[in-house]
């Protein structure tokens, strides 16, 4: 099974769309027969305005497509890219497929997770960066591969990583 | 000597996604010449089928017999058409790289097949981690509104057309056409019984074709240019077209290489236009040739091989994905089984027991294996519970692919396995070369 972190999810503050936000899902439904359709894209908006998405929000996005919380909560366990938990202000992503694997992706990975003092999955003390491990990203010829947030960092060595965790916020 | 690029022809000028570069270089012109010049629906199919296009996601399977299973009458409902830019694969990297690149070419591919499906409205299934292809994607859509090349009556042909962007959230399977179409629905995305197959039944009910993002770029290509020059492209009419190779691992120059389809695998690795041969003068150990799902070749099999859908498939193999992955002699060959065995297991959607149960089963045997904690009987077994998820007894062939890199690596190299499980140790690599220090 795709691997999450956590099926349930935690609970946090309530939930309400900023108007921005709720301009975009009526956009977003507009481009669908379905409302459930628009579900992944709704649920995108959620992780943008909260960086995560909490039992609450989840709920609230249930409420505004009309379909049940099980339902989004069991959508929301299988695809691997919400974070169903708060994450660090930068989520260091570490390719470990074959192609990074053989270009020595495992060396990268555990010279992080030493100089960071965290495993897969964790969070620094400081709230700066959270470690994850993904299956390939696409960035296979210059490799090994990583993304930090929404970026490509390729390829990536070391002391390159080393530099970029010093410059990040 | 190396062909003129196609497919990769814009790749490099400047400003390459912008409409206006586009455009001057004869962009939406073949869109013009089809929807105001007098073609019909069918005409567009039929030209598709004359140039031999074969489906450039994995199956190959030729892209206008396909789209002619879409019922004449389909009782009311729409058409849909679904751009699969999931590209999961692990190899793979050619479609973040014309999406990324040259946008436009994809779109005025997509809006032609459209018109061939009498299709109104179509979804581009993007992966997650491609915030950025998605983002140009979404700047090239609205310039081909603001153009008129979508909307309303495009170009005053009478034809509507409406594309939207559909971001995937992290999952290999979403790759699947039926699971891709789940996931679009809005729900986990675990592929369908079929049949009905998509062209009858497919997103919302309603008949869908699937395209991958290369094959909706070559649909520009075959009515910019014509089916027979299409077909004369490549090795035979049944591999015809340029084509985009992925090529990675132990070699000097990884990267997209385009070339005619058929192209020798030595000439990939070793030739100065592509990878220009192996890093640090390594000999080849093998090579996976179409993607973590195909099955490896060994240095043997490399000869004489075309880099095709029949040519691998005489191999045993398969093009898939085109993506070429190359090891060298220093790969532990059952490290490389049990980093692929980790991927087939994080990414099995657990829908049925054989696929749900084997897959972690198989890396937990070869992870035991690679670690030298391995028994007599182990590699018998991987044979065995290998024997028991594949041939088809699964809802779709993800655990056939699951089981292709742990078969063909123990038939081409069972003595490595069998050193493994007697030394407790790897036969070659890096670990080899540390535990013979410490050993
Ligand atoms: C497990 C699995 C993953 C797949 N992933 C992809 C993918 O990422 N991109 C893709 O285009 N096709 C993928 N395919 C193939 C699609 O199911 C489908 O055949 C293809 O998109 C059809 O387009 P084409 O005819 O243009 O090749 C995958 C198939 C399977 C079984
Ligand atoms: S074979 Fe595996 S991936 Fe495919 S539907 Fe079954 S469980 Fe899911
Ligand atoms: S294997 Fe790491 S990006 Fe493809």
């Amino acid at each position: 099974m795709t691997s999450r972190r956590y099926a349930v999810l935690p609970a946090g503050r309530p939930a309400e769309f900023p108007p921005d936000a709720r301009a975009r899902i009526e956009r977003i439904l507009s481009r669908y027969p379905t409302k459930q359709a628009a579900l992944l894209p709704v649920l995108w908006v959620a992780q943008e305005t909260w960086g995560w998405i909490s039992r609450e929000a989840a709920e609230e996005v249930a409420r505004i497509l009309e379909l049940s919380p099980a339902h989004v909560s069991g959508v929301l366990t299988f695809y691997t890219m919400y974070n169903l938990e708060p994450v660090g202000r930068h989520l260091l992503q570490f390719c470990t497929s074959i192609s990074c694997h053989l270009a020595g992706a495992g060396g990268l990975l555990e010279h992080c997770r030493r100089r960071l003092g965290i495993d897969l999955g964790q969070t620094t003390a400081d709230g700066r960066f959270t470690m994850v491990e993904v299956e390939c990203i696409a960035g296979c010829d210059r490799a090994p591969s990583m993304m930090i947030d929404d970026a490509y960092h390729e390829p990536m060595d070391p002391s390159k990583l080393d530099a970029l965790l010093e410059s990040l916020p | 000597m190396k062909s003129e690029p196609v497919l990769l022809a814009r790749v490099g000028r400047e400003r390459s996604q912008a409409i206006d570069t586009y455009l001057a270089d004869g962009g939406y012109e073949t869109l013009r010449k089809v929807l105001t010049g007098g073609w019909t629906p069918e005409a567009v199919t039929e030209e598709v089928k004359k140039s031999g296009l074969r489906g450039r996601g994995g199956a190959g399977f030729p892209t206008g017999v396909k789209w002619g299973f879409v019922p004449k009458d389909t009782k009311g409902k729409p058409v849909y058409l679904l751009c699969n830019a999931d590209e999961s694969e692990p190899g793979t990297f050619k479609d973040r790289l014309l999406m990324e690149e040259d946008p436009h070419q994809m779109l005025e591919g997509q809006i032609l097949s459209a018109f061939a499906l009498r299709c109104h409205t179509s979804y581009v299934y993007i992966r997650g981690e491609f915030f950025h292809g998605a983002r140009v994607l979404q700047r090239a859509i609205d310039e081909a509104y603001e153009k008129g090349f979508l909307g309303e009556n495009i170009l005053g042909s009478g034809f509507s057309h409406d594309v939207t962007v559909h971001r995937g959230a992290g999952a290999y399977i979403c790759g699947e056409e039926t699971g891709l179409i789940e996931s679009l629905e809005g729900k986990r995305g675990q592929p369908r019984v079929k049949p009905p197959f998509p062209a009858v039944v497919g997103v919302f009910g309603a008949p869908t074709i699937v395209n991958n993002v290369e094959t909706l770029c070559c649909v520009t290509h075959v009515l910019k240019r014509g089916a027979d020059w299409f077909a004369k492209i490549g090795r035979n009419e049944k591999n015809s077209g340029p084509k985009l190779y992925c090529l990675s691992g132990h070699v000097n120059r990884p990267g997209v290489y385009e070339a005619p389809m058929g192209l020798q695998m030595k000439e990939l690795l070793f030739g100065d236009d592509y990878g220009r041969g192996m890093k640090d003068g390594r000999k080849v150990k093998a090579v996976i040739p179409g993607g973590a799902s195909a099955a490896m070749l060994t240095a043997g099999e490399i000869e004489d091989c075309p880099l095709d859908f029949d040519g691998l498939a005489a191999k045993k193999s398969m093009l898939g994905s085109a993506a070429i992955i190359v090891m060298n002699e220093d790969t532990c060959i059952v490290d490389a089984a049990t980093n692929l065995a980790k991927f087939f297991s994080h990414e099995s959607c657990g829908q049925c027991t054989p696929c749900r149960e084997g897959t972690p089963w198989l890396h937990r045997v070869l992870s035991r294996i690679e670690a030298g904690e391995g028994r007599a009987e182990d590699v018998e077994l991987l044979e065995k519970i290998s024997n028991q998820m594949g041939n088809g007894i699964t809802l779709c062939v993800f655990a056939d692919a699951a089981i292709a890199p742990v078969l063909s690596s123990i038939g081409k190299f069972r003595d490595e396995y069998r050193y493994h499980v007697e030394n407790k140790r790897c036969l070659v690599g890096p670990r080899a070369a540390v535990e013979a220090v410490t050993a």
